[in-house]
């Protein structure tokens, strides 16, 4: 299939502008959560989503999709004010609220599931789709359901920002500024409940937790401010989504949810290894560099002391002494200070054993270093 | 309802004030007042509630009985006039954000909902900065920024609110000794314009040296007062109980600097 046909496609179109909004609403809204260390927010109101599916099944009596998201929205917003109640009022930290009010509601869920299932109800067919989602179903009313939803979304963070982000750094002094505080958090923690919903139908509520936290997750690597953060992170939700819905049309009956969730996985992999500053690669070779900077200045002090012991500036040390001092090769790394003018090989032994000698410049860079280890000392 | 003030005359009127967490009080039955225009420390031993007795005046804290006036009245009647510096501890430093962002914050109660700061806020907040010795620093992460100077950017967010009364929660904890004495001369000075300056402090040593009013606390209080009259002995023995061994040296003559 060339690219024309791919995009004239009307299930791709579908599926590619209900991934891009659901890639859209939870790199945004996630960034929020995952700030306030609420990461399993997102898995927890996915999981109670169901219940609220099957409720919406069971009154209505077909599989209609506006009833069904709204007894997700139902039951996900339920949950998430239980989660709330439950750190706010009793003795149980969050994430055991977040694990207690998951496993009840996803066991409810089955509960139902497996009782619909068991009516004999024709138009019940599908709804366990509902667990790993079903992309290439959706149709264009949904994504006018989920368009409208990411608009509502995207319109409170912009009217609320600096609210929210205060309220996600420093929760307490938000509070002195006068600001509701508790309202301004049920927001927050009511549109993951929305992301959710819109992310059912695409990805489906096993791997939700994912679109939440992972587009948040990639882009914290690569931002210092907020107002770069929750931008890429939309950016990268989007791109997964794409992604995945493009990378489901190379096979036939290729998973569109499960690849949008290893898409963004991808991404988190690659932030968390590469970004600048905080990568894991990066500070790798950042550690490295030092220690061998370190085990530089470290023989060229090795020298100087030797030389101030004999008295003699110009002395020469063998190499094998000097290796005997530090229990290991100091070969390349008199290499490299020979590099920087700082010793020289000795002239008339150019045969084994090699015997070293400090410049002058060697010398008062060992002693600046030396005198700056002392001052760090006495700091102390 | 009376519509006149209650104790208009003082900076800070707390009134049979109660809290716990969960059945155990942390503050009990306390009763103190602090004039305006002095710079007061909080004292006492670890758990006493010195924290929460400041998250319980701002309505942090719920309390079970009790009431706070500032000036008069009911704190959320007077919030504008009122700046908290909480516990450096207390947020995550790791925060996306700038030092400059941070210190604009002090403004969002100002500026009103749906309003983004603009360029007169980033000046304000640049003179806050300044004003705590910072602004070279403006930009920086704030994960990058040493305790001390964290501390002294909490210490711009609350000044440029341009209150009446300050609360600090421990700024001199974990702070270098240059940072310690920059905030020291910057509570000087807001005392010396007139402002009331509240601090929880932990270092028994500098209080005399520090501070004009104390207030000596372990769940309840034990002692309140300018400082000359409440820093004895008996009064801090009461409130450390056994840790004597550290009284000792505190209670030697004055060993900090005099202002």
């Amino acid at each position: 299939m060339t690219l024309m046909a791919l995009l004239g496609d009307y299930t791709l179109q579908n599926v590619a502008l209900g991934a891009l909004f659901l890639g859209l609403i939870s790199g945004v809204l996630g960034s929020f959560a995952v700030l306030r260390k609420q990461s399993l927010l997102g898995d927890t109101l996915s999981h109670a989503a169901l219940p609220g599916i099957c409720l919406g099944f069971i009154v209505t009596g077909a599989r209609h999709m506006g009833s069904l998201l709204l007894g997700a929205l139902f039951t996900g917003t339920l949950a998430a004010l239980l989660v709330m109640a439950l750190t706010r009022y009793s003795r149980l930290k969050t994430d055991a609220a977040l694990g207690i009010v998951l496993s009840t509601f996803f066991a409810l869920g089955v509960v139902l599931l497996s009782y619909i299932q068991g009516t004999g109800n024709a138009a019940q067919g599908g709804l366990d789709a509902f667990l790993f989602g079903q992309a290439a179903a959706t149709l264009r009313s949904d994504l006018w359901v989920m368009a409208a939803i990411t608009a509502i979304a995207l319109t409170l963070v912009g009217l609320c920002w600096k609210e929210f982000k205060l309220v996600c750094f420093d929760p307490g002094f938000a509070s002195t500024q006068g600001l509701p505080v508790l309202l301004l958090e049920t927001v927050l923690t009511v549109m993951i409940a929305l992301a959710v919903v819109v992310g059912l139908q695409m990805v489906g509520v096993v791997l939700m937790a994912a679109m939440i936290i992972a587009p948040a997750v990639a882009a914290r690597q690569w931002s210092r401010r907020l107002e770069v953060m929750v931008p890429l992170a939309a950016v990268f939700g989007m791109v997964a989504g794409l992604s995945g819905a493009l990378a489901s049309t190379l096979g036939r009956g290729l998973a569109t949810g499960p690849l949008i969730i290893i898409v963004v996985s991808l991404l988190v992999l690659a932030s968390l290894l590469f970004a600048p500053g905080r990568g894991l690669v990066w500070s790798w070779l950042l550690r490295l560099r030092q220690r061998r900077e370190l085990h530089h200045q470290h023989v060229l002090t090795t020298l100087h002391r030797l030389a101030s012991r004999h008295d003699d500036h110009a002395f020469y040390a063998e190499q094998g002494l000097l290796e005997g001092v530090h229990g290991t090769a100091v070969r390349p790394a008199l290499k490299v200070l020979a590099q920087r003018g700082m010793v020289t090989l000795s002239t008339q032994a150019s045969r084994q054993p090699r015997y070293w000698q400090l410049t002058l410049e060697g010398q008062q860079e060992a002693e600046r270093i030396l005198t700056a280890l002392e001052r760090g000392g006495a700091n102390s | 309802m009376p519509t006149d003030l209650h104790e208009p005359n003082l900076a800070l009127h707390v009134e049979d004030l109660t809290v716990s967490y969960h059945a155990k009080p942390v503050l009990w039955d306390i009763d103190f007042d602090i004039p305006p225009g002095v710079m007061a420390a909080i004292v006492g031993p670890n758990g006493a509630g010195k924290s929460t007795l400041i998250k319980s005046v701002l309505g942090l804290a719920p309390p079970i009985a009790g009431h706070v006036t500032l000036f008069g009245r009911p704190y959320k009647a007077i919030r504008k006039r009122v700046g908290y510096v909480p516990q450096r501890s207390s947020v995550d430093w790791d925060f996306p954000t700038t030092a400059l962002d941070v210190v604009t914050m002090g403004l969002y109660g100002q500026l009103g909902w749906c309003r983004w700061p603009g360029r007169r806020e980033r000046a304000r907040a640049m003179d806050a900065l300044e004003q705590v010795g910072m602004q070279a620093f403006a930009q920086r992460q704030i994960s990058q920024l040493s305790g001390g100077q964290q501390q002294r950017v909490f210490l711009a967010r609350a000044l440029i609110q341009n209150a009446d009364i300050y609360f600090l929660d421990e700024p001199m904890a974990g702070v270098d000794a240059p940072t310690e004495r920059a905030i020291v001369n910057i509570l000087r000075a807001l005392r010396d314009a007139g402002k009331t300056v509240i601090v929880v402090h932990h270092d028994l040593q500098t209080v005399r040296s520090y501070f004009d009013w104390m207030l000596i606390l372990n769940v309840r209080v034990i002692a309140q007062g300018p400082v000359e009259e409440v820093y004895t002995a008996e009064n801090l023995k009461r409130a450390y109980g056994g840790q004597i061994a550290l009284l000792d040296s505190v209670l030697a003559p004055d060993s900090g600097e005099k202002p």
